[in-house]
């Protein structure tokens, strides 16, 4: 393994170690997924036969929330303790040090992922579902809310402005990404916002892996929701750029 | 000697703040180049751009031959930063924050065990090694940091006021350890705003002051230069006016007075040949037991040099 990747396979065993890994973290992975999914089990009032038409938003919700959540308080903490400066010391280039913290945020986002879908599990048949487009949107939905929570994370200097800006992001996404109220019943110009967010079409994915319906074809979602993981990952260089080196 | 860092008309404003204001300065191959100033005085803003982690306005920041203006990255695998404060992991044990430092070196796993364990019995860590970091008094915090620093062996030392905030004693330790590593070849970079230390450690001293360097010397050089009047302080077993008179007459160009306590000072312009001020005193009947210089201290150079007052740096010490 050449230098570089040795620097970033521990930089993630750190992060999975000092944060990650914390109970706290696990809890908070644990209980919002099933927060989510009960409320939506509630909601519909069918009871278990209905899991599968809210998995979907349930896993969406998970990653979403756990990526974005764990990135903003990591990176800003680390900021502010400066602990984060020992990383920017290092000889390693800084597209690789955001790699690493993507990485593990994408893996603790993945892992809440399948807290819903192991519980569905118990209580309905998931020989339906199409695994392979499953996770290919549980990835890049992951990839993409990380790369959100990443550029987020870098802009402020506290952990209480990422999260307030956080969820000035996360609420309108769950609310336009087709969760709750599907897309064709949004007014349009709520429409056309709702089509200019990742979410959006990894919900889409998702559903569409789950249910077999989807609004899109989800090779055109899986493409879109690329496209969207491709530029924010240069805007979260870009940012990086300008923010961490002054 | 090789110059390792070369630093030629910096400038970094931070808005209408000029923090650098076109230093230029550089430092020899195994040198100890120390960078004296009072708190805000641009000292950890040219270490950050010697250090890679913040970019410069203009000038020219070469480090051991890579142009830290085109990539401030690019020397990092050949330097140690020790920053003001500890910026290790809380979480961690001193030991795993050694072999995590270790890794962003790129050192395999069994490399940097090894080294950390070297370590942490050079820097005599061994009973503290495997508690958290968090747990740690400043000032072995501080020495923590100074060993993370040399895991992968860099050839140079960035210090960031390595004394400033700990205890005496813990001071005194991090002090021999600095003197240690120059013995031991190592290229040291120090900033701090503690006259002594500066006096103590390094070989030559910048100045620093409001972002622009007002002198830079070898301390013997920066002493020499004030001009002041050299002297001598002669300490014998009965001073007499008799014997001071005599001296007087006898040495014509030096000025002899009484201090009290068997001692006379004696001041000079040039050179002194202490060997005949003895034998002369001796001839008189009294018996000197002991002949000293006394020097002007750095810290009156540097109030002379820089015109500031002398407790600025006193209050400095005094916030941390």
């Amino acid at each position: 393994m050449s230098k570089r990747w040795i620097a970033f396979a521990n930089i993630i065993a750190k992060d999975v170690r000092a944060y990650y890994l914390k109970p706290p973290n696990i809890s908070w992975g644990l209980i919002f997924p099933l927060a989510w999914a009960g409320m939506f089990l509630i909601r519909t009032g069918r009871g278990f036969e209905d899991v599968y038409s809210i998995l979907g938003g349930a896993v969406g919700i998970a990653i979403l929330f756990g990526t974005t959540s764990m990135l903003a308080v990591i990176i800003t903490f680390e900021r502010r303790t400066r602990s984060f400066e020992r990383l920017l010391l290092a000889p390693i280039p800084i597209w690789l040090l955001i790699l690493s913290k993507i990485t593990g945020a994408v893996m603790f986002g993945v892992a809440g992922a399948f807290v819903p879908i192991v519980l569905a599990s118990f209580v309905s048949d998931l020989s339906g579902i199409n695994w392979l487009a499953l996770a290919a949107g549980i990835f890049l939905t992951a990839v993409a809310s990380g790369l959100i929570g990443l550029i987020i994370a870098i802009s402020v200097r506290e952990v209480f402005e990422a999260q307030t800006i956080s969820n000035l992001f996360r609420f309108p996404m769950v609310f336009l990404c087709g969760l709750f109220f599907p897309l064709e019943v949004l007014p349009l110009p709520l429409r056309v916002v709702s089509y200019g967010l990742p979410l959006t079409y990894g919900i889409d994915i998702l559903q569409g892996a789950i249910r077999g319906t989807s609004l899109m074809p989800i090779g055109f979602d899986l493409l879109i929701i690329t496209l969207f993981c491709m530029g924010l990952l240069v805007a979260a260089l870009k940012t990086a750029n300008s923010k961490l080196i002054i | 000697m090789k110059a390792l860092i070369q630093v030629e008309n910096l400038r970094k404003h931070f808005g209408e703040v000029v923090a650098l204001d076109g230093i230029s300065f550089s430092v020899d191959e195994g040198e100890l180049f120390g960078f004296l100033g009072p708190n805000g005085a641009g000292k950890t803003t040219t270490i950050k751009i010697l250090t890679g982690i913040a970019r410069a306005d203009s000038g020219k920041v070469m480090v051991a031959g890579f142009d830290c203006m085109k990539d401030p990255k690019s020397h990092q695998h050949l330097i140690g930063i020790v920053p003001d404060e500890s910026n290790l992991y809380p979480e961690l044990s001193g030991f795993d924050n050694l072999c995590f430092c270790g890794a962003l070196y790129g050192m395999a796993g069994y490399q940097r065990k090894a080294r950390a364990a070297e370590l942490v019995e050079a820097f005599g860590l061994g009973e503290i090694a495997h508690r958290k970091f968090g747990t740690y008094s400043k000032g072995m915090k501080r020495r923590v940091t100074i060993a993370a620093a040399l895991m992968h062996h860099p050839g140079i030392l960035f210090l960031d006021e390595p004394t400033s905030g700990i205890d005496v004693a813990s001071a005194r330790k991090i002090r021999q350890l600095i003197a240690d590593l120059h013995r031991g070849g190592v290229t040291i970079f120090l900033t701090t705003h503690y006259i002594e230390e500066a006096e103590r450690l390094c070989e030559r001293i910048a100045f620093i002051v409001e972002g622009k360097i007002v002198r830079i010397d070898s301390i013997k050089n920066l002493i020499e230069s004030t001009g002041e009047t050299k002297a001598l302080l002669v300490s014998v077993d009965a001073a007499t006016c008799d014997l001071i008179r005599g001296l007087q007459r006898e040495f014509s160009e030096f000025r002899f007075t009484w201090v009290g306590d068997g001692k006379i000072r004696v001041e000079y312009q040039d050179e002194i040949s202490i060997a005949a001020l003895v034998n002369f005193m001796e001839s008189q009947g009294a018996e000197v037991t002991e002949a000293r210089r006394v020097l002007p201290s750095l810290e009156d150079v540097f109030v002379k040099v820089t015109g500031l007052d002398k407790d600025l740096m006193q209050k400095d010490d005094a916030k941390q």
